[in-house]
């Protein structure tokens, strides 16, 4: 791999607080090599402005190896950056090259508030999981793991369904602004396994009630969602999710 | 003396025992206690979803926007439990015993016996929680095997078995949050435990979203922040893991057990350059299947896959044939980092070693052909069939490292090399994981107490999970019990005042400093300080040198730090700064217990004690015990400690040849 | 759960458009049959469009027809007043715009743009109504005897000839289908999904299927205003 370094233009979304009127920044980096990562590249950037006394860019990040949800950034017009199936901070520098120019900004929807630059407030995923995305077992009344045997290829799409890292691209690709790949994420996980099946008819008619009052949008299964994806969580959980609704709220 | 109240009786029955004799708490007297707990990964959430599902009310804190986010999330192999379904001879008892010798035997008995005991559970627990672990074809759940350990005990979920055990967890903390009985505060940091009369009764903490500080009471206190290996600045760790609520609770009281002990990771994915933020780590689980090895030569400037067979030194394999690829973390690091620094390092910074996957894609190639009746497969097909397996074994980790180093894993050898990954020394608890402060308790990967020396893979979600599901609570209802008569103190209290008043003092101290460095650059000194001479290995000479250079980077951080913005609403340099300033009080007491622990045990590496073939020389003589250390002001601390009596298990020189 | 609760959460609503959809898909299968009538003409030179004013002629012809009739308008009119709700609902959730659109890297330009379709398509139906249906309801069109028998029944196929001799109708029934077309592509895939068909490989020949059946319907509702404006087919 040839190793090599770049100067690059950066517009960036600027807004103090979620009240606050935001606007577009625009930012020279020099010297950014191509083995850095692309959240280490606003690291750099970062440094500079507080060395100017400025103040940096807030943005939310932990784990930065692709699995903790956190970053979100809407780089270039699409979520987490041009490569597939992936997060923004498994996006490496070795994407651009000298003199380009990189837009970025916050995941945009109205349920997603904007907090502080590229930071935005996600807490309305917390409340669909809270409306009925777990299983209701108390600590201790397990039975043996092995007791009920599940089907292998139903255990993998679970686990397929399961792998959302919750990151919100979802909802900031679809055109509608719905959340319903992350929904149906969480309901066909639980839905595939015969532990989730006494729960799962009040599960889809609550998660999805909470979802339509958080103020997603509906889907229409364009699935943009799907594109985006950085776990690359399959459109058919949508499919589900509606086979389970339609179970829920027609049959019975 | 300190007092670990273990229960008396024999190992197996201690747990029984005390679980038959330990106080409860009427289930009306539950609904009038508060518990704050700290941290929501593996143990902080199902710590507190289990006390909400017993009736307590809970307060849970995050500094994250979820508590789904939690750096539990990240760990990839899998966890270990005592179930013996492969009929591979695992036990109870064998678990423990992996465990306490794995630990390099400075670890109590009691606790990693009570840890094999419930480690069952776990599973049995999860599977309920839907938590979708890897199965068989007959759809019974699946095993492999980690380092340390000859039997097959791990259970996993592709490589992000932390991810699916957090959002159990999680799952089952907002189950609790729909009901009411937790009140969850996200982007909320604790800065200080509030004690009234010796014990633990609240906290204050920061809204990160608005920069005021809250004041929240509780009964019980609960850390369940994690470990401190971002002391290194470089780790595996995210960005955001930090010490301060350990250091809060230490500096209150809680003595501090074993805190050089840190645990370097074999196999992560190489230092790149300067601008590195983090290391990401590539799984145990990997070392099963991949084969470590450096050129015999020295310098050797060729591409793997153009050195020989015969001029490849698989250093493992050769030194320790009973175990090979698979011996524990800390022998395999440091037969990496000698090897490094004896010359025979590969990548441009030479400081990496290849794990290859070449004979495990055709030993696979090899049985698909079979299972699927080609009878004299080609080695491309071999080879075809063989990196299907791989893929779907560990894709996900090969995509992850194709993506940070640009190259192909399934072409050329990963190139790998040590990190700091957790650190097996916390605070100090007793057996019911209470601290030196009453009331106040720690939990997980930040108390200090099954690991000993050295964590087994797979270990620590299986420690995380069982603090919180299985051992709080019962232990917190044997000190609640006495608590029932405690009305919920206001939190106008004095106490209260007094603690909120000493971090908005020092919050405002940090934005006055108005200095030229920023937080960041401190950060990395503090690491490559921590990394160069209380990393791998460690000598008294360097460790002296470290302890007055953190010492003097601590001065100079109080003196010239500088924080834009202003304390009301989101300042991530503000956060970022109190958590490094505790850092640079933590790295001195590292490296004053590594200083004192004049012998090399596990993760534990003192130059001046080794064997003859370079193996850890482990002084039972003089140090077998957990070193507690009392903070005693600023710069000072005084060592209490806590003998470790071996009833059971005989401690003998670790080998794994 | 209420029947309404169940129609209206944005599931529900999703439901009801890809119920009437595929309703209105059916429709659109009996009347580009009946439209192929037409081109009877073509095989039986005798036949001047009589075989399409019969068949025509039948869809009014009895009570359970007039039924299903009014019961189609019902159809269409949900579909796209409800439509219509989605699309403009949705519109308002992003709040401030992006800079950049994510455009066609994540996704086909028809199934964003279903709502713009439909619009067009509504547009096109008004005019289509106005120019058929309703002189034919209301009696405004002349009369033909059918061979083989008594009856006499509008001539639908002279008010086509009539009606697409003009090259600005033709072009706007090419642009109707063509809308329709791309709204099918999408909306016949999407109906299916929306029902809970979540099977892998039944998506993909439903996907296959829709796609095929977007083309046929679009090619055969064009070849009818062009043939006839060409002259192609003529009584």
């Amino acid at each position: 791999m040839e190793h090599y370094t770049m100067n690059l233009t950066l517009k960036v979304w600027r807004q103090e607080n979620s009240t606050a009127q935001g606007r577009f920044e625009t930012y020279q980096v020099s010297n950014i090599s191509s083995e850095m990562s692309f959240l280490e590249m606003f690291d750099v950037l970062n440094e500079q402005l507080v060395i100017e006394g400025k103040d940096p860019i807030a943005f939310d990040h932990d784990c930065r190896e692709g699995i903790c949800g956190s970053c979100s950034m809407y780089v270039d017009g699409k979520p987490h950056g041009p490569w597939r199936h992936n997060t923004v901070c498994q996006l490496h520098m070795r994407a651009y090259k000298d003199g380009d120019t990189i837009v970025v900004e916050p995941w945009r929807a109205k349920a997603f508030p904007v907090i502080k630059d590229l930071m935005t407030d996600r807490s309305a995923f917390d409340r669909i999981v809270q409306a009925g995305g777990y299983i209701s077992v108390n600590t201790g009344n397990a039975v043996d793991g092995n007791a009920t045997p599940i089907e292998k290829e139903k255990a993998d799409n679970a686990f397929g369904a399961a792998m959302c890292i919750q990151c919100g691209a979802c909802v900031a690709a679809c055109p509608n602004t719905s959340a319903m790949l992350f929904t149906a994420a969480k309901v066909s996980h639980l839905a595939l396994l015969p532990q989730g099946h006494p729960e799962r008819k009040t599960r889809v008619l609550d998660m999805i009630a909470q979802h339509d009052k958080e103020g997603f949008g509906s889907c229409t299964n364009i699935g943009a969602c799907e594109a985006t994806c950085p776990k690359d969580i399959s459109l058919s959980n949508i499919a589900r999710l509606n086979k389970e609704y339609r179970n829920a709220a027609l049959v019975e | 003396m300190l007092d670990s109240k273990i229960p008396p009786g024999r190992l197996e029955e201690k747990w029984t025992d005390y679980k038959g004799h330990c106080k409860l708490v009427n289930p009306s007297n539950k609904r009038k206690l508060d518990i704050i707990v700290i941290g929501t990964g593996l143990a902080g959430a199902s710590a507190a979803a289990s006390l909400a599902e017993l009736g307590y009310q809970v307060k849970a804190f995050c500094f994250q926007d979820s508590a789904r986010r939690a750096h539990s999330i990240a760990a990839q192999g899998g966890i270990n439990a005592a179930k013996n379904y492969q009929n591979d001879g695992d036990s109870i008892f064998r678990l423990f015993y992996d465990t306490i010798k794995g630990g390099d035997y400075r670890s109590r008995e009691s606790n990693v016996h009570r840890l094999a005991e419930v480690s069952g559970n776990i599973i049995d627990q999860c599977v309920a929680q839907g938590v979708p672990f890897a199965r068989e074809y007959g759809g019974l759940l699946s095993n492999r095997s980690f380092g340390g350990v000859q039997v097959q005990r791990t259970f996993y979920a592709a490589g992000q078995t932390g991810q699916q055990l957090l959002i159990g967890a999680y799952q089952a903390l907002e189950r609790q949050v729909a009901l009411g009985n937790i009140t969850m505060y996200s982007r909320h940091e604790m800065l200080e435990i509030v004690k009234i009369d010796g014990k633990a009764r609240g906290i204050i903490a920061r809204n990160l979203i608005t920069g005021e500080l809250e004041r929240y009471f509780g009964h019980a206190v609960l850390i369940c922040s994690g470990g401190y290996g971002n002391v290194f600045y470089l780790s595996t760790n995210a960005m955001g893991s930090n010490a301060t609520a350990a250091w809060k609770a230490h500096k209150q009281g809680a003595y501090f057990g074993n805190p050089c002990f840190t645990q370097i990771h074999p196999t992560c994915i190489p230092v790149s350059g300067e601008h590195q933020s983090k290391l990401t780590l590539m799984s145990e689980s990997l070392r099963n299947d991949g084969r470590i090895w450096v050129p015999k030569k020295k310098n050797d400037t060729r591409r793997a896959n153009e050195i020989p067979e015969d001029e490849r030194d698989y250093y493992l394999e050769r030194r320790y044939p009973a175990f090979g690829n698979l011996v524990p973390r800390d022998v395999a690091s440091r037969a990496a980092k000698e090897r490094c620094d004896e010359g025979y390092g590969v990548g441009t910074s030479k400081q990496a070693v290849y794990l290859d996957f070449a004979a495990a894609v055709m030993r696979y190639g090899h049985i698909e052909c079979n299972k699927h009746g080609i009878a004299n497969p080609s080695a491309e097909q071999q080879r075809a069939y063989g990196l299907e397996v791989i893929k779907e074994k560990y894709g996900n980790l090969f995509d992850m490292y194709e993506k940070i180093t640009g190259e192909n894993p399934y072409e050329v050898p990963m190139r790998i090399y040590p990190a700091v990954h957790y650190t097996m020394g916390g605070l100090w608890v007793d057996y019911e994981l209470q601290t030196t402060v009453p009331g106040l308790y720690a939990l997980g990967e930040a108390n200090f107490s099954d690991h000993g020396a050295n964590r087994l893979g797979a270990s620590a979600l299986m420690q995380g999970l069982a603090d919180g599901y299985f051992v709080i609570p019962y232990t917190i209802g044997n000190y609640l019990a006495n608590e029932i008569r405690t009305a919920p103190i206001p939190t106008d209290h004095p106490a209260f005042v007094e603690a909120e008043q000493k971090v908005a003092d020092r919050l405002n101290r940090l934005m006055n400093i108005k200095g030229t460095q920023t937080v960041e650059s401190m950060h990395k000194r503090l690491g490559k300080i921590m990394w160069n001479k209380c990393g791998m290995a460690r000598n008294a000479a360097g460790l002296k040198e470290a302890i007055q250079e953190i010492r003097a980077l601590r001065e100079e951080f109080w003196r010239d730090i500088r924080i834009p913005g202003s304390i009301k609403g989101v300042n991530n340099e503000l956060d970022k700064a109190g958590r490094v300033a505790d850092f640079l009080e933590l790295g001195e007491l590292m490296c004053i217990d590594a200083l004192d622990r004049n012998e090399s045990c596990g993760g534990h590496f003192r130059e001046e004690y080794q064997t003859e073939e370079g193996e850890a020389l482990r002084d039972d003589e003089n140090y077998m015990f957990v070193s507690a250390w009392e903070y005693a002001g600023d710069g000072k601390w005084n060592l209490h400690k806590e003998e470790l009596n071996y009833e059971v298990v005989k401690p003998t020189q670790r080998t794994y040849k | 759960m209420t029947w309404k609760r169940a129609f209206t959460s944005s599931i529900g609503r999703k439901i009801v458009m890809s119920l009437t959809g595929l309703f209105l898909i059916l429709f659109l299968i009996v009347h580009v049959s009946i439209n192929a009538c037409i081109f009877n003409t073509l095989f039986d030179a005798g036949d001047k469009g009589d075989t399409f004013n019969r068949a025509a002629y039948f869809m009014g012809s009895t009570f359970l027809i007039r039924v299903m009739e009014i019961g189609l308008f019902v159809l269409f009119f949900i579909h796209i007043i409800q439509g219509l709700m989605i699309a403009s609902n949705n519109s308002t959730r992003r709040g401030t715009p992006y800079q950049i659109k994510y455009g066609n890297r994540g996704s086909r330009w028809y199934s964003r743009s279903m709502g713009l379709l439909g619009t067009l398509i509504l547009l096109f139906l008004i005019v289509h109504i106005a120019q058929f249906w309703v002189p034919s309801r209301f009696g405004q069109l002349e009369e033909v005897q059918v061979r083989n028998g008594t009856a006499m029944v509008h001539n639908l196929f002279l008010r086509m000839e009539q009606v697409f001799s003009h090259l600005w109708v033709v072009i706007l029934y090419v642009l109707g289908c063509i809308s329709l077309g791309y709204h099918l592509a999408h909306g016949f895939q999407s109906a299916f999904r929306t029902l809970g068909v979540h099977n892998k490989k039944y998506v993909r020949m439903l996907v296959v299927l829709g796609n095929w059946f977007s083309i046929l319907i679009t090619i055969g509702f064009i070849s009818m205003p062009v043939s006839m404006y060409f002259g192609w087919v003529h009584q």
